[in-house]
């Protein structure tokens, strides 16, 4: 629904106009690069054109001698502070600058700090590096070839490029279950790399003052409390003398969770100059160099009856991590939640092992509001499930309705030992059926067909994965994922609410007001949040993994109550009587039984920073805060149905209808979650159609600009329909689970089963992402092509 | 070499680099920083800007170009503490969220219901297919454009009650 008119602020949850608009709209949000500090120089990185060269020299003699050059560092440079390498956060390493070799195209080389930008480009030009140039690793399928080269040599007795074996799930009772079904379908796959392309690049302000010695940090960072731990742990710098500053971010999507050399230059140039460094990446650096998502090349296989229910699945996964294993995710889970594949439905078995390998590209993989690769998962099975449905000749929505979990087994185990916390599947996907009309549908495809027209519709079933994470399982570099929250109302009845997580544009200064005035019933209005810098929030691990709302907004409803519960306490010593004499009523506490006795929490504000005497043990003041450790994740899910319409002249795929369906429970602010979800189905849209980051034979990336990797319009986005049911989470404090990543995760296979239903008359049973013209038309002829590599 | 631009009524005699793109002599040389910078290909429109009364796309813009035009810049949308039609339409919609693509938005919107008042939906989503944004998946600024062409009088005096804040 269309609201035209301006609505009072909700008390707690509902539909309120976000805070953060007011500078946003005006031109007065404060991104990195819109910093500009009193004497502030400028950095820029000399990247290396090839994919694989060794260095044999570099000379920076010309760029020192530019007048308007501050510093020029290289990897030798570094390697006096013992900062050429830093730690990846996958027990890896990453280069900051290189030294032996460049292992990619992109590859940061030397840094040149100058007084302007456009002079710290130019010094660039004036650095010569004699490079050896080395044959590349581009085919992920043959880097474990024995005569494949070695891409790090730098590991001490390396031979090969590979980097891990990982396995979930019961082997032998999967290959039982898949022994005696009667049918099997097997389908290869590519998840190709993408890369989540935030509109605003990655960029950092570095200063350390050279009088005191702090150091600050304002970057683009969606983790900004694991960043300063990390840099006091790499470059040893005292912990409190660092503070690490995300401002307003212009998205993140998972590109702006790691640290990237350029944040380490900027503050070593600013160490070296004793001035502020910045150093902001044009697109094609950010396309080239920071984290990619994806590069799953998956080998499935589904196991059912010959009625149509689904046995056992199994998936053999080659993972492609590039030059260095620089993956952002919790340390036990090398394939990140990709285990969670059975998905949606009730089988019997499961099994999956993922082989990491090293290829001469960019480092990263786990990004573009992927959800710890849940992304790859859903792709996996519900490409599988579509597939059965084909060799079947059932219709896929409704083997997916015999097939799915039903209510009454939650909480659910699955075959590989996730415990989903609740769902109410079947009615979530009849929902979805009946905003789409798909019976309808189906019979308008029917006559389409019979015309030679190309019509599909797709179904995707998700469920999320989300929430990370309880600390007994999870922790990045050791660090655990919880997070904190301090809620402190003032002596008149506002509060301060202080995050460890922050916004990347999800509009934490709205929600989590919202959900602090939930339980607090103080106006959402009467509320500020901050977050983002490390010297005024408390600890926790960042936004990422749709993670804040079911680990900080359960920290933060925690510290609410803690307040309500201390506001019973000074108000019963304002009214003299005992705490459970009085009841609440949102926003006030009154006597049982008369409702015009009663202190409002403003009044009881003013009471606990005044003169009242509280009980003896009890401190004065408003204050609560709550460090939240989540007993499970949370499991969101939804039913996403996509309509498209093929050109059969041109291949040329057009997405005429999206309904999406989400579960995500009780929605804080219904307006941000619709927004969340439109910007997940564009990603979609987006992967399945458009986006990819494919190499050539020289190891070149095809997908270095805007003017090549496509990212969709408003012309290629539909007008989306959505849809809603509330299971809430029997373990988040308010229900909630969280949305921020659940429509990119839950879309592209909709598109891509959209697609190949189309082509169905056709007989195309699978051709891999994005679904370019070029794509369809090559399946069409029956010989899809590998969307990884330059079409030969 | 010199260039004299006017920037939001405010005229700026300025000395400059030939080379020196628009966009960076707003953000960096003249402090607007509410135009972005995106992808330097003309392809992602976080730079929109308007030169004299045209939409234009101000990374790929010299500076030397703009010498004796007007720029207009998002921050010179709010007229006398009231903000514009499309400002308020983009709060009331929904229509963004890392707020990196919108003054760029913005100023198309503007000055796409300069030109049409009334706009279809068609007509809206064509006048935005130059720019990307990354968080809305576009219908919200769909809505958001269509919000303030419904709420605009023709002289582009507002007709309804206050925005919050």
């Amino acid at each position: 629904m269309t609201t035209t008119e301006n609505q009072a602020n909700p008390i707690g949850f509902g539909r309120m106009l976000r805070k953060e608009d007011a500078r946003f709209l005006r031109g007065k949000g404060n991104y990195v690069d819109d910093l500009n500090l009193p004497g502030m120089l400028h950095g820029a990185v000399l990247r290396s054109p090839y994919a694989h060269a060794r260095i044999k020299s570099i000379d920076i003699s010309a760029a020192q001698a530019h007048p308007k050059v501050k510093a020029v560092i290289t990897g030798e440079i570094l390697e006096t502070l013992n900062l050429a390498w830093i730690p990846s956060l996958s027990h890896d390493v990453v280069a900051v600058l290189a030294t032996d070799k460049v292992r990619f195209q992109g590859q940061e080389v030397a840094f040149v700090v100058a007084e302007d930008r456009y002079s710290a480009r130019d010094a660039l030009e004036l650095i010569e590096v004699d490079y050896e140039v080395l044959p590349p690793v581009v085919d992920a399928k043959k880097a474990l070839d024995k005569d494949a080269p070695v891409i790090r040599d730098d590991i001490a007795g390396k031979v090969d490029n590979f980097i891990f074996d990982w396995e979930s799930g019961d082997k032998a009772a999967t290959d039982e279950v898949f022994a005696n079904a009667a049918i099997v379908v097997n389908q290869d796959m590519l998840y190709p790399r993408v890369h989540p392309a935030p509109m605003e690049t990655c960029g950092a302000v570095a200063y350390m003052d050279p009088i005191d010695q702090k150091l600050t940090i304002y970057s683009t960072t969606q983790a900004p409390h694991a960043h300063r731990t990390l840099y006091a742990l790499v470059a040893g710098l005292p912990e409190h003398k660092l503070r690490v500053v995300s401002p307003d971010i212009g998205g993140g999507f998972g590109n702006k969770v790691g640290i990237y050399p350029g944040y380490v230059l900027a503050i070593v140039g600013s160490i070296l100059t004793k001035r502020p460094v910045k150093w902001m990446e044009d697109r094609s650096e950010n396309l080239m160099s920071t984290s990619f998502a994806r590069d799953y090349h998956m080998k499935g296989s589904i196991a059912a009856s010959a009625d149509g229910k689904i046995l056992g699945l199994r998936v053999d996964v080659l993972a492609d991590h590039g030059a260095f294993n620089n993956t952002a995710q919790p340390t036990k889970f090398p394939a990140g939640f990709f285990h969670v594949f059975t998905g949606s439905y009730d089988l019997m078995a499961a099994h999956c092992s993922v082989r990491g390998v090293y290829t001469n590209k960019a480092p990263g993989g786990v990004a573009y509001a992927c959800s710890f690769r849940v992304t790859e998962a859903v792709y996996l099975v519900e490409r599988m499930v579509d597939r059965l449905a084909q060799e079947l000749k059932m219709d896929p929505a409704e083997l997916r309705m015999k097939n799915l979990l039903r209510p009454e087994q939650f909480p659910y185990t699955s075959p590989t030992g996730w415990e989903y916390d609740s769902g109410e599947y079947p009615r979530a996907l009849r929902l979805a059926m009946d905003i789409a009309g798909y019976e309808e549908l189906r019979k308008e495809q029917a006559q389409k067909r019979a015309k030679g027209e190309l019509m599909g519709i797709g179904i995707s079933f998700f469920t999320e994965t989300v929430g990370a994470g309880p600390k007994r399982h999870m922790d990045i570099l050791g660090l655990g994922m919880a997070d904190g929250c301090e809620v402190r109302v003032h002596p008149t009845g506002k509060a301060v609410v202080r995050l460890s997580v922050q916004s990347q544009g999800q509009g934490h200064e709205t929600t989590f007001a919202q959900i602090v005035s939930e339980v607090t019933g103080i106006p959402p209005e009467d509320i500020d949040v901050v977050h983002g810098d490390t010297d005024n929030t408390p600890f926790g691990l960042g936004t990422y993994g749709s993670r804040s709302t079911p680990v900080s907004g359960a920290a933060a409803a925690i510290a609410a109550r803690r307040v309500v519960d201390k506001a019973r306490i000074v108000a019963s010593a304002m009214l003299e009587c005992a705490p459970e004499d009085l009841e609440w009523e949102k926003g006030r506490f009154n006597i049982k039984g008369d409702k015009s006795v009663g202190k409002t929490m403003a009044e009881i504000a003013l009471g606990a920073h005044g003169t009242v005497e509280l009980p003896e043990g009890v401190e004065g003041h408003l204050n609560a805060e709550c460090v939240y450790d989540p007993p499970n994740l949370t499991y969101p899910f939804g039913a996403y149905i996509c309509v498209v319409d093929v050109d059969p002249a041109t291949a040329k795929v057009s997405v005429r209808r999206f309904i999406a369906v989400d579960d995500c429970g009780p929605r804080i602010n219904p307006m941000i979650v619709e927004g969340q979800v439109h910007g997940g189905l564009a990603d979609g849209v987006g992967m399945a159609l458009m986006e990819v980051i494919a190499f050539d034979e020289d190891g070149n990336n095809l997908g270095a600009s805007f003017m090549d990797y496509l990212i969709p319009t408003s012309l290629e986005c539909p007008s989306w329909e959505t849809g809603a049911t509330v299971t809430p989470s029997p373990h988040h404090p308010l229900g909630l689970k969280g949305v921020g990543e659940s429509a990119t995760v839950g879309s592209p296979p909709a598109v891509v089963n959209a697609v190949i239903d189309a082509l169905a008359p056709y007989g195309v049973k699978h051709a891999d992402m994005p679904l370019t013209p070029a794509q369809v038309w090559q399946a069409m002829q029956g010989a899809p092509y590998r969307t990884d590599l330059a079409i030969q | 070499m010199r260039v004299n631009i006017e920037v939001n009524g405010v005229n700026y005699s300025e000395e400059i680099e030939p080379r020196l793109l628009l966009v960076h002599f707003i953000r960096d040389q003249i402090g607007l920083t509410g135009t972005h910078w995106g992808c330097d290909t003309s392809n992602c429109g976080t730079c929109v800007l308007w030169l004299d009364d045209l939409p234009v796309k101000s990374c790929t813009v010299l500076t030397a170009m703009a010498d004796g035009h007007r720029v207009r810049t998002v921050e010179d949308l709010e007229q006398g503490g009231e903000l514009d039609p499309v400002q308020k339409g983009f709060m009331q919609e929904h229509g963004l969220q890392c707020g990196f693509c919108t003054p760029g938005m913005l100023m198309t919107a503007r000055a796409l219901l300069d030109r049409n008042p009334n706009p279809s939906d068609l007509e809206i989503r064509e006048a935005i297919s130059g720019q990307i944004c990354r968080c809305t998946g576009y219908e919200n600024i769909v809505r958001a454009i269509r919000w303030a062409a419904a709420n605009s009088s023709s002289n582009g005096a507002l007709d309804v009650a206050e925005v919050a804040q």
